[in-house]
């Protein structure tokens, strides 16, 4: 099979599903619900299909409606982007089933959420394959674009107020972030006259206005992933959505202005980075990882916890720029591997325990962390699938997280940059802080009066539960996703 | 100094002012307002300075045209959410800056 002829059905199947959903929505949910799954159903089958063409016959690109660069449209995969393109079809898949056993048991009759909510769903996907596959900078800033839209759509679906302000101040973040990204494209393709990433890796050099260009993305894309000082816009928007919604957002979204940033500074712009900006980088990594750390330790609310986690979170994906821009070979080769790890093995991680926080919370009727008192006799397949995410997180043996931080601290070591060390300990120390603390409350002997609690559906712990051991089971076998992941990247390439 | 030129400039200082715009006021239409306008001025900016000494050029011509259906779609979207924000609340501001 040639995988040049699979990609465009990676944008092509969620978009007609998108569609196809927007059709279905006056009809009976039945339909819309076969619908859906068959949708993610073939969605993940296409994307194993592609990674494993992908694996035997190395990277492809495909040229859409056959128009090449610079008017038409190109796609390109490579290890990486097709990873993501398979994890974006597993969690979204775990994620539409968790929404569809919503739908049947809670929020029936509620009908404009529903009528919104798969077309989004939908959107969101096409936009994050369109990110992953891009290949050239404009493309990105449509995807970036598609994916702000969508998102801040899903979660003004959420519960009254406070989703909408939430989901105004996602977006007045999105359209900021992504503005400031256009800027710097304009700057380039004045400057080089193109903006396909292949050709650019070989034309950037280290100009006043390059730099600018790049800083002008940089920071944009820095908003839009909620990188500390900026993140101000996040906890909100994902405490606040529905718990699909929230563990869609965590996982996947606010790791595609990452990508880009990553494929800019690692692939694209190499020769423009400097060591310094990667250390300032670095820094508010740092200071996410403890700031957001210690703001999950004080909230009062689950999901807001789990969202402040996600701050922390992606703060250790910063600590890549420290660690690979200007250190040796090896040091960037095991950041490099370190980042990608913890990105996946937090999607899975992240993803797994917002469903089983909205899980706890939809069997307590209230969304504190002190509500959940008694919930550990209770609930105690969702208070595992919590743990087994939170041990991820943590970065405990065994485990995708621990592996991934495992990578990033002997990266810092052959750099020897000490002082990131001492971040990636504290950080896992606060996270091991804020799991426990759910923990805590979870088997509390429950107040009197209090203690009644709903039967949840099992599909809920289900799901739940085979993302959590997805991130698990990554510790055990991550040598060759990981080195699939890698294989070709500039940044691995120099090391050899 | 050519057109394309003074296109770009002109551009750069509308960004400027509608950055300015967008982080001084709370109120929610002007923000979104700023927004449009440093939409404006991205793209005055990425044709004027694609096209200064080189002549007409189709790319960032179709990269714009691209660039204002985004924001006509982002414009529409943050609309509705501000009229509903607005029905609900009775409020222009977000609460956390209108404390402030």
């Amino acid at each position: 099979m040639n995988g040049s002829a699979l990609l465009p059905w990676m944008l092509v199947v969620p978009l007609s599903w998108a569609t196809g959903t927007v059709l279905l929505a006056h009809r009976r949910h039945a339909y819309t619900h076969a619908f859906n799954t068959v949708g993610s159903l073939l969605l993940v089958a296409l994307a194993a299909t592609l990674y494993w063409v992908t694996r035997e016959h190395g990277p492809t690109t495909h040229a859409l409606g056959g128009w090449s660069a610079p008017l038409g449209i190109g796609l390109r995969a490579d290890g990486l982007a097709v990873t993501l393109v398979l994890l974006t079809a597993i969690v979204s898949g775990a994620c539409g089933w968790y929404a569809r056993t919503s739908e049947r048991t809670e929020r029936q009759g509620k009908g404009t959420s529903q009528r919104y909510f798969w077309p989004l769903f939908w959107l969101l996907i096409t936009a994050l394959n369109g990110i992953w596959l891009a290949d050239d900078l404009f493309n990105l800033y449509v995807g970036l674009e598609l994916l702000g839209l969508s998102a801040v759509g899903l979660v003004a679906l959420g519960d009254g107020e406070a989703s909408l302000s939430a989901a105004l101040r996602y977006l007045m973040a999105a359209l900021l972030g992504s503005l400031a990204y256009l800027l710097g494209v304009a700057l380039v393709y004045a400057s080089y006259g193109t903006l396909a990433l292949p050709e650019l890796a070989g034309l950037l050099s280290r100009e006043p206005i390059t730099q600018l260009a790049l800083a002008l993305m940089t920071v944009g894309l820095c908003l839009k992933t909620a990188l500390f000082p900026l993140h101000g816009w996040l906890p909100p928007a994902h405490g606040v959505a529905l718990t699909p919604v929230s563990a869609m957002l965590s996982a996947l979204v606010v790791k595609g202005s990452f990508y880009i940033l990553f494929r800019l500074w690692s692939d694209v712009a190499e020769s423009v980075v400097t060591p310094l900006a990667a250390q300032a980088l670095g820094a508010l990594g740092a200071g996410a990882v403890l700031w957001g750390g210690w703001q999950a330790l004080r909230e009062s609310s689950l999901k807001m916890l789990v969202a402040h986690s996600t701050v922390a979170q992606l703060g250790y994906l910063f600590l890549f720029f420290p660690l690979a821009v200007g250190t040796g070979a090896s040091a960037a080769a095991l950041a490099t591997q370190g980042m990608l790890l913890h990105l996946v093995a937090h999607a899975l991680a992240k993803s797994a325990m917002f469903l089983a926080s909205g899980t706890l919370i939809a069997s307590v009727g209230r969304g504190g962390v002190s509500d959940l008192a008694g919930v550990g006799r209770h609930m105690p397949m969702s208070l595992f699938a919590f743990g087994l995410a939170g041990v991820s997180l943590m970065g405990l043996p065994p485990s995708g997280g621990f592996n991934a931080k495992w990578l990033l601290l002997q990266s810092a070591l052959a750099g020897g940059q000490w002082l990131w060390l001492i971040v990636l300990l504290s950080g896992g120390l606060l996270t091991a802080g804020y799991v426990f603390r759910v923990f805590r409350e979870s088997f509390r002997d429950p107040d009197p009066g209090g203690g009644r609690f709903t039967t949840t559906p099992r599909a809920y712990d289900w799901v739940a539960l085979a993302l959590a051991t997805l991130s698990i089971a990554l510790g055990f076998a991550s040598r060759s996703p990981l080195a699939f992941m890698t294989n070709g990247l500039a940044v691995m390439v120099r090391g050899q | 100094m050519s057109a394309d030129r003074l296109y770009a400039y002109v551009g750069a200082a509308l960004v400027a002012l509608s950055l300015y715009a967008f982080l001084v006021h709370t109120h929610l239409l002007r923000r979104l307002l700023a927004f449009n306008v440093m939409g404006g001025g991205t793209f005055l900016i990425l044709v004027g300075l694609a096209q200064d000494g080189r002549g007409p050029d189709p790319v960032p011509q179709a990269l714009v045209l691209t660039g204002i259906v985004v924001a006509i779609s982002a414009t529409a979207l943050a609309i509705i959410l501000l009229r509903r924000w607005f029905v609900f609340s009775q409020a222009t501001a977000l609460p956390e800056d209108e404390a402030q």
